[in-house]
């Protein structure tokens, strides 16, 4: 039996980036705040110092910072007609866990979405006519434009100091940045970072070849920068322990170096570390969230009674509670009917491995976003109509790390052990790049999350069941676009390349990116979306759902910069509307 | 640089009353009591109340550092065991004329430590029932621990060994042998006590590369000198006067978060 805590204004419910984010804006309001986290407390001081942080073994290989699967994981299949069966550890994504949440082990790589991206099912009908769209995709627009969103992207871009290069400003085109991005009302904060020699040779290449490279936009600073909460990160030192590891060093942006050291002087703030929330309670009429119910590390149950509450977990996390909850109608696979679970997505990537001879890359000076790019192939920016599919991807030599448990490449015919793998390893470590596509994923009726019907976690409660695999406009998709990367590493002359599109079905073991996206989308129309265009829900007022969890379908780009965008854009919403008065912001 | 916190400005609260907004029911003083007592009761356990208007809520002396491996006896493997596995490390990765092998380096103490940890007893990991037939994609669903496989297989070898050479442990054979053995183990064509040992294989492999790559603290990679083979500088932490320096070897040598200069144990 929970027992009962004074009543409060606002929980949120995970202390990640979105969680933080409306944390500040919340008791810069004046509202009193609670979040409930799941995980300890984490600060940089304390849990990443530069003394112990570079760790490979402990943080990126047995996943010190993420959530234990024993805690709690999900089941997956690729199709409704197999039986799902639980991530015993973790593979294909990293599940992120404590105050901070995947803003502590991101790559920092802050992208925003094409405008094209948020108008994708009417963009592709127009312009293609709707046949040319594979007859179970389910893709839509989100209901909010490119242009709506850009001060909000701004503004997670200020918060971050986000190091870049603009290619657009206020419609002028900007020599070396990116020439498709959207127009921005003013440059990067800080400017983009410096580049290693594999990705300027790389760059290059590129170049010559008549496309466009920009230095990806990165969130490991290149200088000290202040933001506008007063929160100062120091620049970045190259040290390629980023994604999956804490910063040490205060450069990378994350709610430890942005927003946590102001937070946390708010009196009228708190935080529940340790707590995991099982349920958000409704009134009877169910269109009311109450309270949320949840259990702390010594099993006892709590109720916090509020007046709003704001699911900032991650993706997969807040499509189980809104199931556990009974908020929303679940997708229905057979009827096509239900919109919590609908429209999972991920994200398709690929490489082209290239081996040199007489080249010295120094690989391991790296940053979780440095790296030279080019958007020629992404969504819309070229023709697809001859190629037979739609979607696209940014390619670029991005040089995160070489630490050497993962990323000792060795020529494909290598044996696996023995002198002549020892040699090889020995003889490419340094002149090895892998050049990388960050390719998009579009939704289908058949990938989608629901509740395993077998396995619980260690509260009894239902594991989420993830069915996914890759359809052909995405393996088409991957082919097409690995082959252009190949051509541009190829001018580069290296010895020798291996090609790796994704092929065949998706697999739920090798690590390929923790953009999982969909569940409980954003959208125009209650039938086909969870919330809507302010990610309010739909059938719960006073209840507000971001991150991926938002996204319609993927686009080919690293999604925290648009999540970011998102949260920002609700808050002006709730702001100036909602809070005058609360009630839904869109009659359906 | 490091100046996150020092560099946050007071900022005063605004309490003023922005905008209409719910007003929240006034506890009563039963629930207060309750949230006291949860006060009390998190700041023992895992669970903590973070009460803001302090700051951040820094802990001196509250790190988490790795407990660095200490030289000494087997900690998992029996004798024979380990002898098995320094035998079998040290023909994954053989020594060569400039670079030890995975005996020399460690490799061996390393998977010792580490099953005897929670690596071996699979902790943290979702080991609940059922087990149940898997497709390649959807991963491992073994109900065993790595320290039961390792177990299970090392006996199974033993066996083997002695039955197929005239008595003789793995760790006694001709270096051709140890090899033939090692490919059976890896394509399949090796059955160990009516099992396929291609599982093992992968594990022991994978173990053999973290334990000779992994930071010295961890009991292999000793004296770092995989690092040095390659030529990965190892823990530190700014490269911002070499990240432009392009085709140039980095000249300066690898560091361990043990320390400049610590090896890791020798092998017992």
């Amino acid at each position: 039996m929970a027992t009962k805590l004074p009543a409060t204004e606002i929980v949120i419910i995970g202390l990640g980036w979105t969680g933080s984010i409306i944390a500040e804006s919340m008791t810069k309001a004046g509202f009193n705040v609670v979040a409930i986290e799941r995980g300890p407390w984490r600060d940089t001081a304390t849990d990443f110092p530069p003394s112990y942080a570079p760790d490979e073994l402990r943080y990126a290989v047995q996943h010190d910072l993420f959530v234990r699967p024993a805690q709690t994981t999900l089941t997956f299949r690729n199709n409704p007609n197999q039986t799902a069966l639980p991530i015993r550890t973790w593979g294909s994504f990293l599940l992120p866990n404590g105050v901070g949440g995947a803003g502590v082990h991101w790559n920092a790589q802050t992208w925003r979405f094409l405008p094209t991206d948020f108008v994708l099912k009417t963009h592709l009908t127009q312009r293609y006519g709707a046949k040319f769209l594979p007859a179970d995709m389910t893709i839509q627009d989100w209901g909010v434009t490119y242009d709506e969103l850009e001060p909000h992207f701004d503004a997670f871009e200020y918060l971050c100091g986000t190091s870049g290069t603009a290619g657009n400003l206020k419609g002028q085109k900007q020599p070396f940045g990116n020439p498709f991005e959207g127009p921005r009302s003013r440059p990067y904060p800080t400017p983009a970072q410096k580049q290693p020699y594999g990705p300027v040779l790389w760059a290059e290449a590129a170049k010559e070849m008549g496309h466009s490279p920009f230095p990806q936009p990165s969130g490991n600073l290149s200088q000290a920068y202040t933001n506008p909460l007063g929160v100062t990160l120091g620049p970045c030192t190259y040290c390629g322990f980023c994604e999956r590891f804490g910063c040490g060093n205060y450069s990378k942006a994350s709610p430890q170096t942005t927003i946590l050291p102001v937070l946390m002087r708010r009196t009228n703030f708190e935080a529940r570390t340790g707590c995991e929330v099982t349920r958000i309670k409704l009134d009877n009429s169910g269109k009311r969230a109450t309270a949320v119910t949840y259990i702390d590390t010594q099993g006892r149950e709590w109720e916090q009674p509020a007046e709003m509450v704001f699911l900032c977990a991650f993706q997969m996390f807040n499509v189980q509670l809104l199931l556990l909850s009974g908020i929303g109608q679940p997708y229905d696979l057979n009827t096509g009917q239900g919109v919590i679970g609908r429209n999972y997505s991920y994200q398709v990537t690929s490489s082209v491995q290239a081996f040199f001879d007489n080249k010295i890359f120094n690989p391991f000076i790296a940053s979780g976003a440095i790296g030279m790019c080019i958007d020629d192939y992404n969504g819309d920016n070229f023709d697809h109509g001859p190629y037979g599919f739609v979607g696209g991807g940014y390619m670029g030599m991005v040089q995160p790390n070489a630490r050497p448990i993962e990323a000792t490449p060795t020529p494909p015919g290598t044996p696996q052990w023995g002198a002549a793998w020892k040699k090889a390893v020995k003889d490419n470590y340094l002149s090895t790049i892998l050049p990388s596509v960050h390719g998009s994923c579009y939704s289908y009726r058949d990938c989608y999350l629901d509740l395993d019907p077998t396995y619980k976690d260690r509260f009894g409660r239902p594991l989420m069941r993830l069915t996914f695999d890759f359809h052909e406009n995405e393996l088409k998709m991957s082919q097409f676009l690995t082959d252009r990367l190949a051509e541009i590493v190829q001018r580069m002359a290296p010895r020798q390349i291996a090609k790796l599109p994704r092929t065949g079905h998706y697999s739920i073991v090798p690590y390929q990116t923790t953009h999982t996206c969909g569940g409980a989308i954003m959208g125009t129309d209650p039938k086909t979306s969870a919330l809507n265009r302010y990610l309010q829900s739909w059938d719960v007022h006073n209840l507000f759902v971001t991150g991926a969890t938002n996204f319609p379908q993927n686009a080919g780009y690293n999604p925290t910069g648009t999540i970011g965008a998102l949260t920002y854009w609700s808050l002006d919403a709730i702001h100036k509307q909602y809070l005058k008065n609360p009630g839904p912001l869109v009659h359906a | 640089m490091s100046a996150n916190s020092a560099a946050v400005n007071a900022i005063s609260c605004r309490s003023a009353d922005l905008h209409a907004r719910p007003t929240p029911k006034l506890p009563s003083r039963r629930a207060l009591l309750a949230s006291t007592a949860l006060l009390l009761v998190t700041q023992t356990a895992g669970a903590r109340t973070l009460a803001g208007g302090t700051g951040m809520p820094w802990r001196p002396f509250a790190g988490d550092p790795p407990q660095a491996v200490e030289p000494g006896p087997w900690v998992f493997f029996t004798p024979e065991e380990g002898a098995a596995v320094e035998a079998l490390v040290d023909r994954l990765i053989p020594p060569d004329a400039e670079t030890a092998g995975g005996k020399d380096c460690g490799c061996a103490v390393f998977i010792d430590r580490q099953l005897a940890g929670a690596y071996g007893s699979a902790r943290g990991l979702y080991m609940s029932p059922p087990f149940l037939q898997a497709t390649p994609e959807q991963g491992l669903q073994a109900p065993s621990t790595p320290a039961q496989l390792y177990h299970r297989m090392l006996v199974a070898l033993d066996a083997f060994c002695r039955a197929t050479y005239a008595g003789n442990p793995f760790a006694q054979l001709p270096d051709g042998e140890k090899d033939r053995i090692i490919t059976g183990m890896e394509n399949g064509s090796l059955q160990l006590q009516g099992t396929s040992a291609t599982p093992f294989f992968e594990i022991l492999l994978q173990d053999t590369r973290y334990g000779f790559f992994a930071d010295p603290v961890y009991g292999g990679n000793r004296d770092m000198a995989a690092w040095k083979m390659i030529g990965f500088p190892g823990a530190r932490y700014d490269y911002r006067d070499w990240v432009e320096r392009y085709n140039e070897r980095y000249p300066h040598p690898p560091i361990s978060i043990a320390g400049r200069n610590a090896g890791s144990p020798l092998h017992p």
